[in-house]
Formats: structure tokens, C-alpha cells, sequence
């Protein structure tokens, strides 16, 4: 471990440049950060425990040092890869939603709301 | 392996002087790899229907007319919540991607130091000049987000910036670059083994080499050329001569200078002068100097070479050209977006290539196939960042044009 410096403190130094507020209000920038980043530790935690499965299956014990230098092998690894692609995919779904229903925009439901609670509405 | 799947970081060849991820940091890196790609391809479309279905009518209603320019899209955009919320994905992600290569190597810079020190001491690789100034495109915004930018250190004669770079480039790039982020100089190798199978250049010049990615594979390629990489940087000048000795390449040296001045060479000296992507990270007045200084370097019959994302140019959709532009505001690029637009062919006529001596041509990334499955393009084009270039080129004429200019007078 490296002496004479703060290593955690100086990791988290900003990049020299002034950052754009990508919102009106400062305080949802810091949420996108703070979700992300959430995002990010839960899906290496989900890693991890894929890791100790896995050696716990083929070796019947594990110890931390072999959870550090576990590399999967190519089977392993792209079913990790796509276990990684549909957690992506949960934890993003209302913005690809969002995505979708700008490429196929509907009416508010309100509107079909109305229309067929009316008597008259054809073919109701 | 899928192509919609990168593989591991795991995977990765991990020469010695690669700071080590532990389990946890390299997940983070499975992450935000795959991240990525799924920003620029699953919701990256969500930009242009944003574009398409509001924020054009919206300006075409205001205007009367449509935009003119990638400025007029970019402003409009910035205020469309879409387009917000995406690049606030975007730029968090490369923060992100900051932090955790910063934690990885900062972690264990000891041994790393060390290590360079070490490998630098006995190859002989790396040739520092302290006289060297940083200019002020290298520090007025740490380039890419990247803490300290290139030059800066943690305490002195470290290699943390470079180590940092280099651990990382995998997940900015989504996994696109290969094994060992060489994607681009191997591309290059691969250009000029096909189109001149016969030419063994003897001296080859990489102008802002960092930490020699680049370069390392055109030393490789030709191993019977001597290879010099410059860069104004010194961090990642010691971090990429060491890089290069623990993987074997001796054909190589590191030098600080700047491309600016590279009055430490003769006229006529290189057979070759190599960029990639470099030019972008310099500026309007001082690429001109790098392309006037590459020409006096270059023997006749010489080759330059820019490896860069395509120009922009009249033929680009304005959409795209916003796109591209992207890193120039959201990423520390300011130079990006005016370096793109640039009529660079007049530029490097400027510079000494006429223009029947320059040439564009596309280069991509092919790394090991089997385990990389290489860039996405099209829809999901990570603008900007994927590993799909255009080559600038141009050969210095056999005779030099005020000569030419004689001899027709």
C-alpha cells in the first residue's frame, strides 16, 4: 500500500475544468452521481458474489485471496457479461422507456379514458 | 464471445508494469464498460429522436429556418431534458471511470514507481529534458476529465497520470482498443503493410506518443526501424519507456519535446512521422507549428500519418458533427470541435504536402478476435470514442515544391 500519500482522498481529485450543470437544479446533478456511482458498487458486489459461488462450486472453499485473483475463464465470463447486460438493462429501464415511447409516441391514457367511457364513442 | 458482450477486463493482456486490479476494481471496469456502450447504443439513439421529434420543430418554429451550424443543434439540445439527462449519464460514467483507475493506482504507486524506475534505469529508453515547457493546451482543462492531465504528479518523478491512462482506456473505449489499448498503432502497421508491403522505414517519429501505446506496435512491426516517441509530458514518457522494456520492444526511446520545436532533429531525418489522435489535444495556433516542423524532419519520400476521428466536413450531417462534439464540452476536448471542423488538407498544404500528395483512409481497430469483438458503428457508434479512425496522410514530394516550383518556372 502506498505510504506518504492519501491514496483514497487524492483518487477522488476533480479533473481541472469547469464541470457544465447539466440541470436547472445543482442538487440533481449530485444525485446522478450518487446514483450511478450506487449502480456501479452494487453491480461489483453482484460480481463478487458470482465469485465466491463459482469457487465455492469448483473448490468447495474460498479464501480472499483467491476471490481477488479470480480471473473467469470464457464461459464464465460471458455469462457474467451478459448477467452484467441485463442488470444494465433493469436498472435503466425507465430511461430506455423513455427512449421507446419517443419513438412511438401514444396519447396520454386520459384521452382513451374518455373516449371510451363515452356512450357515443364508435365501436366501443 | 457475443458481440453485443466485451469481454472480462480480466481478459486484458497485462504487461508488468500494468497496475494490478483487484477483484472489485476490475468489476467496476466491467461496468462502466458495458455501460458505455449501452449509453451510446441503446439510448444514445434518444439524442437524435429528441432532436428529430422536438427540438428541430421547436427551433425550425422559433428560426424559421434550420440550423445552421452543430453550434445552433448544441444549444438547442442542451436545453432538451433528454439530451440533460444523457450526458449527465455520460459524464458521470467517465468520472467514474477516473476514480476507480486513480484508486487502482494510487493505491499501489509504490510499487509502481518502483517498477518504473527500475525498468528505466536499465533499458536506457527514456531521455527527460526539464527545460521542456508544458504549453498551454496541455494545462489550462485536465484533458479527457482525466485528474492532473498528462503532465502533473502526485510527487515528483512519479508515473501515476500515465498508469492511470493506461489502466482505464479499456472502459472509456468499451473494450474496442484489444488487449493491450494498440488497436491503433496495430491499425496503422496494418495500413502500411498492405499498401506499401515493401517499405522499411529506418527512423519514425510518434509526436505525443503518452504512454506509447501507439508506438510500441509500430517498434514491433518494424523491428529493424529505431522509433522515437515525443510527448512534453514526463510521466507518461517514464511510464511508457518502461511499459515498452517490460514487454520487450528495445527499438524505442521516450523523449520529452514538444512538437512544436523539434529542433533537437535534423532536416530530412525520419522516414516516418506518426500522430494519433494527438492534434485534437493541441491547438489552433499550434498545429500548424507541428505539421511545419513534421514536414522539415521528414526526408523526401517520407511519410506522415494523423490517425484521428473523421473531419467534419460539408458531407457530415450537422447532427452527427454535434455528436462528435460532444467531448469537446462535456469531456475536456476544447480544442475538438474547431480541430474537426478545420479544412485540415489546406492546412497540411500550408504545412509543405501539396495537396496530390495527401490522401484519407479509413483505419479500424482489428484486435484478437476471438476475444474482442471490436468497435460498434453505426447507430451505435460511440462517437468520438470508438476505435473506427480516419488516416490523414500525406507523402513528402521526392523533390522539394520550391524546387518543383524552379524547375516548371
Amino acid at each position: 500500500m502506498t505510504q506518504d500519500l492519501d491514496w483514497i482522498a487524492r483518487s477522488g481529485a476533480r479533473a481541472k475544468g469547469g464541470r457544465p450543470a447539466f440541470f436547472d437544479e445543482m442538487a440533481l446533478d449530485r444525485l446522478y452521481s450518487l446514483t450511478l456511482s450506487l449502480t456501479a458498487e452494487l453491480a461489483a458486489t453482484r460480481e463478487r458474489l458470482d465469485t465466491v459461488e463459482r469457487l465455492l462450486e469448483l473448490e468447495g472453499s474460498i479464501d480472499r485471496t483467491k476471490i481477488e485473483r479470480y480471473e473467469p475463464d470464457r464461459k464464465a465470463g460471458e455469462e457474467r457479461g451478459i448477467a452484467m447486460r441485463a442488470y444494465i438493462a433493469r436498472v435503466m429501464r425507465g430511461f430506455q422507456q423513455e427512449v421507446e415511447a419517443m419513438e412511438e409516441t401514444d396519447p396520454p391514457v386520459t384521452d382513451w379514458v374518455e373516449k371510451l367511457s363515452r356512450q357515443d364513442a364508435a365501436s366501443a | 464471445m457475443s458481440a453485443e458482450i466485451p469481454p472480462p477486463y480480466t481478459a486484458l493482456q497485462r504487461h508488468p508494469m500494468m497496475a494490478q486490479a483487484d477483484h472489485d476494481e476490475a468489476s467496476r471496469f466491467n461496468f462502466l464498460t458495458q455501460f458505455n456502450r449501452y449509453l451510446s447504443g441503446d439510448l444514445g439513439k434518444g439524442n437524435w429522436l429528441a432532436y428529430e421529434k422536438r427540438v428541430l420543430p421547436a427551433f425550425e418554429a422559433i428560426h424559421g429556418r434550420s440550423p445552421e451550424n452543430r453550434e445552433e443543434i448544441r444549444v438547442a439540445m442542451n436545453q432538451d431534458p433528454w439530451h440533460r439527462t444523457w450526458s449527465a449519464l455520460k459524464r458521470n460514467s467517465m468520472e467514474m471511470r477516473q476514480q476507480n483507475g486513480r484508486q487502482i493506482v494510487l493505491r499501489q504507486l509504490d510499487e509502481l514507481d518502483a517498477k518504473a524506475k527500475a525498468y528505466n534505469e536499465a533499458s536506457g529508453l527514456l531521455e527527460l529534458d526539464s527545460s521542456v515547457e508544458q504549453p498551454l493546451y496541455v494545462t489550462c482543462v485536465d484533458i479527457h476529465c482525466q485528474p492532473g492531465s498528462y503532465h502533473t504528479e502526485e510527487r515528483p518523478g512519479d508515473v501515476a497520470v500515465a498508469a492511470n491512462y493506461d489502466v482505464g482506456l479499456f472502459a472509456t473505449t468499451g473494450g474496442a482498443l484489444g488487449s493491450l489499448n494498440d488497436g491503433g498503432g496495430q491499425a496503422v502497421v496494418g495500413w502500411i503493410k498492405e499498401n506499401r508491403p515493401d517499405w522499411s522505414p529506418e527512423r519514425v517519429l510518434d509526436v505525443g506518443c503518452t504512454v506509447g501505446h501507439n508506438a510500441v506496435p509500430i517498434a514491433q512491426g518494424f523491428p529493424e526501424a529505431e522509433v522515437i516517441g515525443i510527448d512534453t509530458a514526463a510521466p507518461v514518457l517514464r511510464y511508457g519507456a518502461a511499459r515498452a522494456a517490460s514487454l520487450g520492444v528495445s527499438n524505442i526511446k521516450f523523449v520529452q519535446a514538444s512538437g512544436e520545436d523539434l529542433s533537437r532533429f535534423p532536416d530530412n531525418h525520419f522516414d516516418w512521422v506518426q500522430t494519433t489522435m494527438f492534434l485534437h489535444e493541441t491547438s489552433a495556433s499550434a498545429m500548424p507549428r507541428i505539421l511545419s516542423e513534421c514536414h522539415r524532419v521528414l526526408k523526401p519520400g517520407g511519410l506522415l500519418l494523423h490517425v484521428e476521428q473523421p473531419q467534419y466536413g460539408p458531407d457530415m450531417p450537422l447532427f452527427e458533427q454535434f455528436l462528435r462534439d460532444w467531448d469537446a464540452y462535456n469531456n475536456n476536448e476544447p480544442f475538438w470541435s474547431a480541430m474537426h471542423g478545420v479544412d485540415l488538407k489546406a492546412v497540411m498544404e500550408e504545412a509543405g504536402f501539396p495537396l496530390d500528395e495527401q490522401f484519407v483512409t479509413g483505419v479500424r481497430a482489428i484486435p484478437d478476435k476471438t476475444l474482442f469483438p471490436g468497435s460498434p458503428d453505426g447507430d451505435k457508434e460511440d462517437y468520438g470514442r470508438a476505435a473506427i479512425w480516419n488516416a490523414y496522410g500525406a507523402w513528402k514530394p521526392k523533390v522539394s515544391n520550391e524546387i518543383a516550383k524552379e524547375i516548371s518556372a
